[in-house]
């Protein structure tokens, strides 16, 4: 029974990466929904509009992480469009830049994780977080028809 | 001999249609020099700052390729389905900006389209929506384009095919399409709504990307802020009328015009990023009074289906 649980999961975990490579698209939106989801409680605690809650912290800001690392690879030159993608042809006309800007993203993330430890750790290294967002939606996103 | 007398009537048709063409689409400056100098306004640069923060001058004139919104070089191409425009350079630099221009050049520039030397600006120089400025207003952004520093080189000329390359026949469009007057406030409405609809209505130029236009490229007045496709055909502006934006709170659009965040957790992209970056220069009552305008403007639905 094991046995047969243990291959059941890692056929199924094969089939899902097999599937999510055959759609960038899909799972670069997921994972951009995500991020906007964490940013949002991040920013909303920015503002005093709910507690501040270092736990929250933690889990929003592993889910940025994730974001910024593993979407650079999600836009290969075939998913320029369809799937209600708002990406911009910008992205793939200046590639470079555009991974550079994940690269960045990353970077204040794993700085503000390693370094928010309270409440005022979080108002100094958050801000460094939010900026990545507007860098890149102004020149590589627009929303689709 | 009827054939002669024929030739020589249609000619005479001809010209007089063409004398009548030229007199309609002249320019029509808003102020002649005299009328300027009667209103006798000093001009003050502070003040013009903000009225060039809440006009995104930088955002089409900027010299592209670098981040200072003051130096204003002009040269960012902006595609829309007439062609390229390229916004010239307005930098105080006599010879390849506007240094040379009095206050009353700049003032007939935004609210009329028309340049010193007497030719119609193209209507991607948002003047349909600027034409509504005060003229204080335009005074204090004179007096502040004038402190900032000279830029050298002038922008391309206009990429525009045949037939939108006659300058000349702007004047048709304005007839049909501009009407060259002010904003009256409406009395019955607060302070507070006057002044968002004027930042919007005005400077802010907000319709020049969120409403629709027609298949001469004039706003659709009828359905203002109503959405419309990005020029470029990339992406477009969002409906303020109609669809999600109508369960926007007060705080919430004001949230989104100061850090760009959105209640569901985007992020304002494109061409909002910018505009954020603008208003963020204003005092926050001004982003508070557009957004007691925005809301109360009726949602309004989809267009009807052309028969």
């Amino acid at each position: 029974m094991k046995r047969f649980v243990a291959v059941a999961l890692a056929l199924a975990c094969g089939v899902t990466a097999v599937l999510a490579e055959t759609d960038p698209i899909a799972e670069r939106r997921a994972l951009m929904k995500h991020d906007g989801e964490a940013a949002k409680k991040l920013f909303d605690m920015s503002k005093g509009k709910i507690p501040f809650d270092l736990a929250a912290v933690k889990v929003a800001l592993q889910t940025l992480n994730e974001g910024a690392t593993k979407s650079a690879a999600l836009f290969p030159d075939n998913s320029q469009t369809g799937g209600g993608t708002a990406a911009l042809p910008a992205v793939w006309q200046n590639k470079a830049d555009f991974d550079a800007r994940f690269a960045q993203f990353a970077k204040d993330v794993q700085a503000a994780q390693a370094g928010i430890t309270d409440e005022a750790t979080f108002k100094q290294f958050a801000p460094a977080v939010f900026k990545n967002c507007g860098a890149c939606h102004e020149i590589y996103k627009a929303k689709s028809g | 001999m009827r054939v002669k007398w024929i030739a020589v009537i249609l000619a005479v048709v001809v010209a007089a249609g063409a004398v009548l063409g030229w007199a309609l689409t002249a320019p029509r400056p808003r102020y002649s020099t005299e009328e300027w100098q009667a209103l006798s306004l000093a001009g003050d640069p502070a003040a013009g700052r903000l009225v060039f923060f809440a006009g995104g001058c930088e955002s089409c004139h900027k010299s592209p390729g670098q981040d200072d919104p003051l130096k204003l070089g002009g040269g960012l191409e902006l595609k829309t389905p007439f062609g390229s425009f390229y916004p010239p350079n307005i930098s105080p630099d006599p010879v390849d900006g506007i240094g040379a221009w009095r206050p009353v050049d700049v003032a007939n520039a935004l609210l009329s389209g028309v340049s010193p030397d007497g030719r119609h600006f193209y209507p991607a120089f948002p003047y349909a929506s600027y034409q509504h400025m005060t003229a204080k207003d335009v005074a204090d952004l004179a007096a502040f384009l004038h402190t900032l520093p000279s830029v050298k080189g002038k922008a391309p000329p206009n990429a525009l095919p045949f037939p939108f390359s006659i300058r000349r026949a702007v004047g048709f469009w304005k007839l049909l399409y501009f009407d060259n007057a002010g904003l009256r406030a409406d009395p019955s409405q607060s302070e507070q709504w006057n002044r968002g609809r004027y930042l919007v209505e005005g400077p802010g130029h907000c319709g020049e990307c969120h409403t629709p236009r027609n298949f001469l490229g004039a706003m659709d007045l009828s359905r203002s802020l109503a959405g419309a496709p990005l020029p470029d055909g990339h992406g477009k502006a969002a409906s303020l009328r109609s669809g999600g934006f109508l369960d926007w709170t007060e705080a919430d659009i004001v949230e989104a015009l100061t850090s760009g965040f959105t209640p569901g957790g985007d992020v304002l992209g494109a061409g909002m990023t910018a505009v954020v970056r603008n208003l963020a220069e204003l005092p926050e009552s001004d982003r508070q009074a557009i957004a007691v305008y925005l809301k109360s403007l009726p949602p309004l639905g989809p267009a009807p289906a052309k028969p």
